[in-house]
């Protein structure tokens, strides 16, 4: 890389990951710059979820390398940390807390005190609309709510970089485009390059400016919404383009896996 | 600032937010009575009553009621993994271990939170103790080093019962393991009859369990004519050593909860 180049907020070579003799991730090399909303697309047990876990440090790769925000995964794990926001798939706000706790105990895991630390969770609170509700446990939210508490939680330290798994599994038309504006609002003020996964081919059009479509651990293709498209037929929607690389046809409804995580996670809450 | 500063700070943070969740929740706190008031109130009243276990001048419920103060901390942290298993089972693990925050911080916040509800839990037994006529030593010093003996054995035990959430990662799993672990602990300690009434093989065992530490400080500072076997010094060393042990294995397990 030159060094006048701007550090790309996630870069790969040949990222892989085995889980014995499953290969989860198979040499994935992908770029994503600032400031740039990415979208992650793959069927059930694609690896989305796992790449996720590597590019947070959460996992250890068996293979490659990942750069977030310019340091080294696996040598750098803390300075990737002070960087990255991230939403996981299933429920990750404490129910047993209120929004006020929970947004203070991340604040104060990310090393924020005192009067910053209270105009970030007041920032927060706002930025999920949750002003009127900040002092009500969590569980009697809906999600919604959750998910905007979420986003606010992991974005409380400006992170350069967010991560959501899923974001908009679960939630009805209006929570769901609510969270695509909390995003781009996100990319907007602070240049925040967003990584997601989705199955959700209205999300993918309407809000991500890069696609890379996963199957089976490989990264199949990458590229704008447009040019996919482009690439399958003159009249290719994202539904075509998803099945032409990944062999799937997307199934409304989801598969039973993703059902029962879902759901198991909100009666968990609840 | 200095790592080890941060450290604290984000102890503290974890411990806050887990006070919190606990004072919420007060009935269980109720339910955790019923157990000392049984082991007092049917068996240590019945074993008086037979003097079926030599416990020399001390009245068999006086000597029993330490053992049943370390039993309850005994049962309550030890459950402590069950909630951390829930955590993982939502994201909850994940988003706190995506956090610049020291693993040995997070796993430590948990443990003090445990010492804090520890103590409440002998507030608990010292109430039905008293109401049982168990001659307690209200002198200052005794009190501090009962509380700070359950402190210590409550972080002990969930710190134990975290590593091995950590190892099993299942609620069933646990379940099972919980119960196979908490009865021996308890029956090969010190806790409702004297070292010396056991078999040695069973006396060698007590000597590598916590438990029989924490019971024998309490024997000598919670009872009026109790003692302890042990120098109070030389348990408080070994009970933070095997603290230390078990929280460094924990801040080491506790990441991979999130694979
Ligand atoms: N800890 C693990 N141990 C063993 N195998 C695993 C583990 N985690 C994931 N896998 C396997 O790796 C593959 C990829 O899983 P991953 O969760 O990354 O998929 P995904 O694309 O996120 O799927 P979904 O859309 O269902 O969330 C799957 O076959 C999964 O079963
Ligand atoms: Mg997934």
């Amino acid at each position: 890389m030159a060094h006048d180049e701007p550090i790309a907020a996630i870069a790969t070579a040949g990222l892989s990951k085995r889980f014995n003799h499953l290969v989860a991730l198979d040499r994935v090399t992908l770029t994503v710059a600032q400031g740039t909303i990415f979208g992650l697309l793959g069927p059930n047990g694609a690896g989305k979820s796992t790449a996720i876990k590597i590019l947070t440090t959460l996992l250890d790769a068996s293979d490659g390398l990942a750069r977030v925000a310019g340091f080294d995964v696996a040598k750098d794990p803390v300075e990737v940390r002070r960087r990255i926001g991230y939403v996981p798939q299933l429920l990750s706000a404490d129910g047993a807390l209120t929004a006020i706790e929970n947004l203070n105990l991340s604040a104060r895991l990310y090393g924020l005190r005192g009067k910053t630390r209270a105009a970030r969770v007041r920032d927060a609170l706002a930025f999920a609309g949750l002003e009127d509700l900040g002092d009500r446990l969590v569980r009697t939210y809906s999600g919604g709510m959750i998910r905007r508490l979420e986003i606010a939680q992991a974005t409380l330290h400006v992170p350069e970089v967010l991560f959501l798994d899923e974001p908009t599994i679960g939630l009805d038309p209006v929570a769901r485009r609510t969270v695509w504006d909390k995003l781009l609002e996100l990319r907007q003020r602070n240049g925040m390059a967003i990584l997601i996964t989705t199955h959700d081919m209205e999300e993918a059009e309407v809000l991500c400016d890069e696609l890379g479509i996963l199957h089976q651990g490989r990264l199949v293709v990458t590229g704008k919404p447009e040019e996919l498209k482009a690439g399958v037929g003159p009249a290719a929607t994202l539904e075509d383009v998803f099945a032409h690389y990944s062999g799937a046809v997307l199934e409304s409804g989801g598969n039973y896996r993703e059902i029962r995580e879902s759901r198991s996670a909100i009666r968990r809450l609840g | 600032m200095n790592g080890m500063w941060r450290a604290v700070l984000e102890s503290a943070a974890v411990a806050d937010a887990e006070m919190r969740k606990l004072r919420r929740d007060p009935t269980e706190l109720l339910s955790r009575a019923v157990q000392p008031v049984l082991w007092l109130g049917v068996f240590g009243q019945v074993f008086s009553q037979v003097r079926g276990i030599a416990t020399g001048s001390l009245r068999y419920l006086d000597f029993m009621a330490p053992g049943i103060l370390a039993q309850s901390i005994l049962f309550s942290a030890i459950f402590y993994g069950i909630a951390i298993i829930w955590e993982r089972d939502l994201g909850i693990v994940h988003k706190l271990l995506v956090t610049p925050a020291h693993r040995s911080a997070l796993v430590l916040g948990k443990a003090l939170a445990a010492g804090m509800r520890g103590l409440v839990q002998a507030v608990v037994v010292y109430l039905v103790a008293i109401t049982l006529k168990v001659d307690i030593r209200w002198e200052v010093l005794p009190m501090l080093t009962v509380a700070a003996a359950v402190f210590a054995g409550s972080c002990i035990f969930s710190s134990f019962s975290l590593v091995i959430a950590c190892i099993v990662k299942t609620r069933e799993r646990f379940m099972g393991i919980g119960q196979v672990l908490t009865m021996p602990l308890f029956f090969a300690s010190n806790a409702i009859y004297p070292l010396d009434l056991m078999p040695p093989w069973l006396q060698i065992i007590a000597m590598f369990n916590p438990l029989t530490y924490l019971v024998d400080v309490l024997r000598g500072a919670m009872i009026i004519g109790g003692s302890s076997v042990h120098a109070v010094g030389a348990s408080f060393g070994i009970m933070l050593g095997v603290f230390a042990t078990l929280l460094a294995l924990a801040a080491r397990l506790y990441p991979g909860l999130a694979r």
